[in-house]
């Protein structure tokens, strides 16, 4: 690999990298008792929860490295991190 | 330093190549500061400070107590001193001239201020010939402008023509 | 046309004809009357500049860095604490390959404090990638800068410039200077045209990390650019002399050396007290000559030691100290001369703004000749 004035590089390996692998628990979300507050989304330091089309939330499983920091601040305890079969 | 910039502006103008530096004590308003100043008809390289003047300016008369101001002056030597009191008590060195010109009452009375440098200006190209009044009142009028032009090329002159007349 | 000014002023004169385009600086004695011009011109629309005030040297560089990279030809001015706040940054900036101008009113490092001259503080980053170039009066000062942005801009090189100058000495000195019109400024140095830069239809991220398996390559492409700038400066002095008739081809320049048997060697405004002090030894029959290294940053050891062919003893005007080390410029001149058979001597001089005489240089020259060196001319032991 040559070497690049500057020690410059085009961005977009991040994407290439799915995290979700990393993880040993993953966020399970009930939309029944979502409030729809978008804390979740707030707090994710992944960027990792989105909004859906009922206005309720859902994680980005590809990406997701089951911190578990979603389920800590949501009101409703409407998320819960479960052991993923790997 | 304005004084040293504005001799040296002016004897450039008069066609020598010309240098003036400080030489700053501590920074802050009041404290002790020197100047230099030398001109040459070839380029100056010498950077150094001016240990033997041909030529003194003292603008602040109560430095004469403290500092030998006329340390490294030779016979033939010009010293103009800012003072009222003539017979001010310090070691002249043999055959150097001293002009003691009351510089602080005329700027008091020309500029309102008790600005010595422009009025001191006017007694060395008096005393010492090396610049021209016009050259003087040229640099002056290049740096001040309007009123304040005026005034000072009023004190120095009252100073070139106070010395002009006992040099 | 020879114009009576101060060295800053004329710094100002010559940067803004330079056309920079953002100028991001913190003031700092004795560069202030650089930093305030250039304010006051972009103010009045003399330059069509950004001009950012920053709320220190390490956000002045930085500020700097980021607008290169994004493509603008940009300016800053620092001295001694102002650079050393910048250190991290200086390193940035040349691994980054940005080809920044800096202006450095040499000024010596505290503690204990100082604000007047030395060369510590452009010494003292000589490890970092940036070319360094020394003034000896007002004249040069103001032509390096022209010849550092076209020099740093070249995309064979791309690498920042330290235009070192004795502060106080030069700064703060009133002669008179030769100022070229912006047309002629124009003509010599054309417009910035970066070799990449920071674009969000072209993403690109600057100072990536290396692992160790690149690391080294990198730094040794840094050092390429480097060494080719020496050739880069060469061309770049010798146009600069075509059109305006001073020539900067010569990256050190020998005074009186043909026949010298004793050679100084110095950088900056000391060379013309030197050459005065020569002069005098010369008519005295002293055979002394003067090397004056003119960059210091990438190092001439070719140049410099066939400049220094023949001459026997070699005194070094040092206005630094590496600590624990000895003079920077004399250690540099004696790996240089290594097997050449001269005898080297180091003379750290001047440190602090302690001013240098004509009798100085000569009672350096005897103490060389005597074979005494390598150590702290006049050192005032009664205050020890």
């Amino acid at each position: 690999m040559a070497l690049r004035i500057g020690c410059v590089a085009p961005p977009g390996k991040a994407l290439d990298n799915k995290t979700g692998a990393w993880r040993v628990f993953k966020p399970v979300f009930d939309p029944e008792t979502c409030s729809k507050c978008g804390m979740c989304a707030m707090v994710c330091p992944e960027g990792c929860v989105r909004e859906t089309e009922e206005g309720t939330f859902e994680p980005d499983l590809d990406y997701c490295k089951g911190c578990g920091i979603c389920e800590e601040v949501c009101p409703k305890k409407s998320i819960r991190m479960e052991k993923e079969e790997k | 330093m304005t004084a040293a910039e504005l001799i040296a502006f002016a004897a450039f103008e008069g066609g020598v190549y010309s240098q003036a530096f400080p030489a700053f004590g501590v920074e802050r308003r009041g404290a002790p500061v020197q100047a230099f100043v030398r001109f040459s008809d070839e380029k100056i390289r010498l950077r150094s400070q001016v240990y033997e003047p041909d030529y003194i300016i003292v603008q602040d008369p109560t430095l004469i107590g403290d500092v030998d101001v006329f340390m490294g002056m030779t016979a033939g030597g010009i010293a103009i001193v800012n003072t009222e009191k003539p017979d001010f008590d310090a070691r002249v060195p043999e055959g150097v001239k001293v002009y003691a010109v009351d510089a602080t009452t005329i700027a008091l009375e020309e500029l309102g201020l008790p600005i010595t440098n422009t009025t001191l200006m006017g007694a060395f190209a008096a005393a010492t010939g090396e610049i021209k009044l016009e050259a003087l009142e040229h640099a002056l009028r290049s740096r001040f402008s309007g009123s304040m032009a005026d005034k000072n090329v009023k004190a120095a002159e009252r100073a070139y023509n106070l010395v002009g007349g006992a040099a | 046309m020879l114009e009576f000014m101060e060295g800053s002023h004329a710094v100002a004169e010559i940067v803004k004809r330079c056309r920079p385009q953002v100028i991001a600086a913190y003031p700092i004695t004795p560069q202030t009357h650089i930093v305030e011009d250039l304010a006051q011109m972009v103010a009045n629309c003399e330059i069509d500049a950004e001009y950012i005030t920053v709320e220190s040297e390490f956000s002045a560089l930085s500020a700097c860095l980021g607008a290169s990279a994004a493509g603008s030809r940009v300016y800053s001015a620092t001295t001694s604490q102002g650079l050393a706040l910048m250190f991290e940054v200086c390193f940035n900036a040349a691994g980054m390959r940005q080809p920044i101008v800096m202006s450095i009113t040499n000024r010596s490092l505290g503690a204990p404090l100082s604000i007047w001259n030395d060369q510590q503080d452009s010494i003292s980053l000589r490890d970092s990638g940036w070319l360094q170039v020394y003034a000896q009066d007002n004249q040069e000062a103001a032509d390096l800068h022209m010849i550092a942005y076209k020099v740093c801009e070249d995309h064979n090189i791309l690498l920042p410039a330290f235009v070192c100058f004795d502060g106080f000495i030069l700064s703060h000195t009133y002669e008179p200077v030769s100022l070229p019109t912006q047309e002629e400024v124009d003509a010599y140095l054309p417009a910035f045209t970066p070799y990449q830069r920071l674009d969000a239809a072209n993403p690109l991220s600057f100072g990536m990390y290396a692992t160790p398996e690149y690391y080294t390559e990198f730094r040794y492409e840094i050092d390429q650019a480097l060494y080719r700038a020496k050739d880069a400066f060469i061309k770049a002095g010798r146009e600069f002399g075509e059109q305006f008739g001073r020539d900067y081809s010569a990256l050190v320049e020998g005074y009186r050396l043909e026949d010298a048997d004793t050679a100084l060697v110095a950088m900056g405004s000391i060379c013309g007290t030197a050459k005065d002090a020569i002069d005098e030894m010369r008519e005295h029959g002293r055979k002394v000559g003067l090397l004056n290294i003119r960059m210091f940053r990438p190092f001439p050891t070719p140049e410099i030691v066939d400049a220094l062919k023949g001459v026997s003893t070699v005194a070094v005007l040092d206005k630094n100290i590496s600590l624990g080390s000895g003079g920077a410029v004399g250690t540099e001149v004696k790996a240089a001369l290594q097997g050449s058979g001269a005898s080297v001597y180091d003379y750290v001089i001047a440190l602090g703004g302690r001013d240098v005489r004509k009798r100085d240089i000569a009672a350096v020259v005897d103490l060389a000749e005597k074979g005494k060196g390598d150590m702290f001319y006049g050192l005032r032991t009664e205050v020890l």
